[in-house]
């Protein structure tokens, strides 16, 4: 993790030649940008940075992106980030994917993630509809939304993500718009600087499939919580501002622990010298194994 | 049969017939005397039924055996149910001031112990296992120093807990040597430096061994005894040990751990391994190698699970969608398991592939004697080709290039100038996908053909399968797996018997050693032996080498089978029978239970 900041990077060197398949329009494209121009402003080297995803639309975005990469299951990008994370801790690993990918198949990873606490950033990509699969509901789809699973309307609850990660412990907990993007920025270094579990739940809407929730619809709606003098550091008030969905929606940091505990990386015994997929001396030494099998003896 | 012996300890879970044997099972280890042990337990954590029997010999054992010499009761139960499985010279050691002495089969001799007598009336009622064992040490012969030396060590940071167990063992050794007939030939003693130790022991400290890294599991019996050695060790050894929400992420975490470049291996049993199964593939299309193991029970679903089965071969051969290569192998003893996993974290990185180690209750949770040699063996570690660092100049990096063998040279992230996408969705050799926008079906074909030729590599370098026993045999038994240490003993009695037959045990399920297997079958009297309804490994030889076999032996009421079930049951394959289905009929095996909520309930039934 990056505490000193490097000399900041051309945005361009972190994008590859295969160009985003996406939509005309979509969310995902100022996601992408983002993310290329936060690392750079970061300095990270390309080789340093293991992007992992789960699958979905969003999902593709480590292909679109110039650094290690996996393209994982469909829900699984958290445990393949956290697998990797541990395996080289000292390589940044950032998560992303979609509302369907982390809050549907694969919320109990993103729960457990979040209160196990990996140092790693993950980026959701929050359409609020599957649109890969071609428009049915999601976890964050709203109640009564029309789509091709529920054309009566959706008669489920919706997720509320942010609420969610307040609870699991979540120690930086961020909401952003794919439409403002120096904003969405901001966040993404915070995150990838923040030493533990960081959420960015981004608003990233999808043209195709979702007519309901567009672009203009989170214009109209979202603020800026630094505008509104929020303390990121009050538990409680972001747990206030979490529930806010509907005339008013907030993005920004909600919260961000100011006495993080050592994240469980930082912690692991096993993980406070070289890197595990780095040491090339493999095996027991004569003495460890002659202890182990003493215990037997 | 004059220095093979078998002890059982019957009680109720919680009662310490565990901890009891496991103390002279070590004794016995520290003789240099040879240990096979098998608890046949309930999933319960108090109360039920627990029968832990322990084979103790001067010779080599390799299962529980056949019958039970001497009985260590620790409640009335386990008097009712097992008093008469004991063989005329055996004994049945009890606390007479709580238990009932049942009727003594011909030739069995009862010792009763009065406990509070022999022990005195402050002594805590859990130390009447203590007085049994000092008691069984005088009626087999042993050296009561021997016992003593192992409380020593077993308690090692409690002074005063050593103390107690000695005295009160020694209170029960005295009280033995005045009252009860030792057995007849005691047992001896070897030279041989022996370890007691489980198969999921000897997993974990395989896999350690190997140079594995990362431990990712979620408890399941009977796989969780890999977790706790690697709770218990991985601090000390560098590894970084994970309790994960569930299977699912067990793997995945595996798999992103293995594909950084770290040795990583993860274990559960049947019903994890279905939870896991999607992620097996994920691991094959993005070449990544990891060890999975599966401690097989008794399925499906939830089935039973503390007893024995191998059920989950056709899971194993049919783990995850789609059509890819992977390996499946089995250990086929305790001691087995040890250098079996270390070998396949050497066939998965060389391969790049997932290896899938079938293991079984019986052998993950059963205890063995293993000689100290085999246990401080340094294995051979085989990475394959792996890029570590950037030498310098132009790399044009291919992760999944197309070479003759199949095996894409491997950079480890972090490594400069190598980047890549590794996707579950099919990929060219950049690792850019043909799924999306770039479908290409000359590009689909080269990469499976790529991929799949690594089997034919491994298959090559795979040691050759061997029959063991008179190779002149006409009949030949094949199994795979666990049930080697049964059938081996039942060759033996068989060919003393004059019964001509010998064994063969077949390590590697896939790939498959179609043509060496077929070659050591032929002309031979075919026979599988397997833990199952159905028959899995007998329609396995079908399907990879065209092998019907001519009969089959098969159990699966949960317990494991013993020699003589398989003895039994070759003189009826020899007699024309086509199929044998063996039981464990001995009534202390069954726990009726009450009427389901849907029966009528009358004293008659019940």
């Amino acid at each position: 993790m990056p505490t000193a900041v490097a000399a900041p990077r051309d945005a361009k060197l972190y994008k590859p030649e295969v160009p985003p398949d996406w939509c005309p329009g979509c969310g995902d494209y100022g996601v992408l940008t983002v993310l290329q121009r936060a690392c750079g402003e970061l300095g990270l080297p390309n080789d340093q940075l293991m992007v992992v995803s789960g699958i979905g639309c969003s999902s593709n975005l480590p292909g679109f992106f110039r650094s290690y990469g996996m393209h994982s299951l469909h829900g699984r990008s958290l445990p393949v980030a956290t697998g990797a994370k541990i395996a080289n801790h000292e390589m940044t690993v950032i998560a992303c994917g979609g509302d369907g990918d982390g809050y549907g198949i694969g919320q109990g990873h993103f729960i457990h993630s979040m209160r196990r606490n990996i140092n790693l950033t993950y980026i959701v990509m929050d359409n609020e509809i599957y649109g890969l699969t071609t428009g049915q509901t999601s976890p964050t789809s709203e109640t009564g939304m029309k789509t091709k699973s529920t054309p009566h309307g959706n008669p489920e609850g919706q997720l509320n993500p942010m609420a969610m990660a307040l609870a699991a412990g979540c120690g930086f907990v961020a909401r952003g718009f794919s439409g403002d993007i120096n904003h969405l920025k901001s966040l993404y270094t915070q995150a990838i600087q923040y030493p533990g579990f960081a959420l960015i739940d981004v608003f990233s809407p999808c043209v195709t499939f979702n007519k309901q929730n567009t672009f203009g619809w989170f214009k109209e709606r979202v603020y800026k919580l630094e505008e509104k003098g929020h303390d990121v550091t009050d538990w409680n008030a972001a747990m206030a501002r979490a529930k806010e969905w509907g005339a008013q929606i907030p993005i920004g940091v909600l919260y961000k622990n100011p006495n993080p505990k050592p994240s469980i990386d930082a912690a692991d015994p096993a993980l406070q010298g070289t890197a595990l997929a780095r040491q090339t001396k493999l095996g027991l030494t004569k003495e460890q194994r002659k202890k182990l099998i003493e215990e037997y003896v | 049969m004059a220095n093979d012996i078998v002890i059982a300890f019957g009680g109720a879970a919680g009662d310490g017939n565990a901890s009891a044997g496991n103390i002279l099972a070590q004794a016995s280890a520290r003789q240099g005397l040879h240990v096979y042990a098998y608890n046949s337990y309930q999933s319960l954590i108090r109360g039920g039924h627990s029968y832990l029997r322990i084979r103790i010999s001067d010779k080599k054992v390799t299962n529980h055996g056949d019958q039970v010499t001497a009985l260590v009761t620790l409640n009335q139960d386990s008097m009712n149910r097992h008093l008469s499985e004991l063989v005329s010279g055996g004994f049945c050691i009890y606390n007479s001031d709580k238990l009932k002495a049942g009727t003594a089969p011909a030739g069995v001799q009862m010792c009763p112990f009065p406990f509070y007598e022999i022990a005195g009336n402050d002594a805590l009622p859990v130390m009447q296992n203590t007085v049994a064992i000092g008691i069984l040490t005088r009626m087999i012969g042993m050296d009561f120093d021997v016992l003593k030396s192992v409380f020593e060590h077993t308690f090692a940071k409690k002074p005063q807990v050593v103390e107690a167990n000695v005295k009160a063992a020694k209170a029960g050794y005295d009280y033995a040597e005045k009252n009860f007939k030792p057995l007849a030939n005691a047992l001896g003693k070897t030279k041989e430096k022996l370890a007691f130790v489980t198969g999921n022991e000897l997993l974990a400290m395989g896999a350690a061994n190997a140079g594995c890294k990362v431990y990712c599991a979620y408890p399941m019996s009977p796989a969780s005894g890999i977790l706790h050695w690697m709770g218990a060790h991985g601090k000390d050894l560098g590894i970084c040990v994970r309790q994960v929400e569930d299977e699912i992420g067990v793997i995945n975490m595996t798999i992103g751990a293995a594909h950084m470049g770290t040795r990583a291996m993860c274990a559960t049993s049947g019903g994890g391994f279905a939870l896991m199964t999607e992620a097996i593939g994920m691991a094959s299309i993005m070449e990544t190698p990891i060890v999975a193991i599966n401690v097989m029970r008794g399925g499906p679903s939830t089935g039973l699970p503390t007893k024995q089965e191998q059920g989950d071969l056709n899971q194993a051969i049919g783990a995850s969608p789609g059509d890819f290569p992977r390996m499946i192998l089995a250990p086929t003893s305790i001691p087995d398991c040890y250098r079996t996993v270390a070998e396949s974290f050497n066939w998965a990185e060389k391969y790049q592939i997932p290896v899938i180690l079938l293991s079984d209750l019986l052998m993950s949770e059963g205890t063995e004697t293993v000689g100290v040699d085999w246990l401080d063996y340094e294995p051979k570690i085989d990475r394959g080709e792996m890029i570590f660092e950037y030498k310098g100049g132009p790399t044009n990096y291919y992760r999944y290039k197309d070479t003759p063998s199949g095996v894409s040279p491997r950079a480890i992230p972090g490594t400069p100038e190598h980047l890549y996408v590794s996707a579950t969705d099919e990929h060219d050799e950049d690792g850019v996908t043909i799924s999306d926008v770039y479908t290409d079906p000359i590009i689909r074909k080269k990469m499976v053909d790529k991929r799949a030729r690594k089997m034919d590599a491994l298959l090559k370098e795979l040691p050759p399968p061997q029959i063991e026993g008179p190779a002149d045999a006409p009949v030949t038994l094949i199994t795979y797996g666990s049930t080697w240490g049964v059938v081996k003993e039942a060759v033996e009695t068989l060919n003393k018997e004059g019964v001509k037959v010998n064994h063969l045990s077949i390590k590697y399920l896939v790939p498959f050693q179609e043509k060496e297997v077929t070659a050591l079958l032929k002309g031979k009297k075919t026979v599988v032996v397997e833990m199952n309804k159905s028959g899995q490994f007998a329609r396995h030889l079908r399907a990879e080498a065209g092998i019907t076999v001519d009969a089959n032996i098969r159990k699966y009421d949960g317990e494991p089978f013993e020699p003589k079930h398989v003895v039994a049951a070759v003189k009826e394959v020899l007699k024309g029978k086509t199929l044998v289905e063996s039981q464990s009929v001995e009534p202390g095996w069954r726990t009726p239970h009450p009427p389901g909520p849907g029966v009528l309930s009358t004293s008659s039934t019940h």
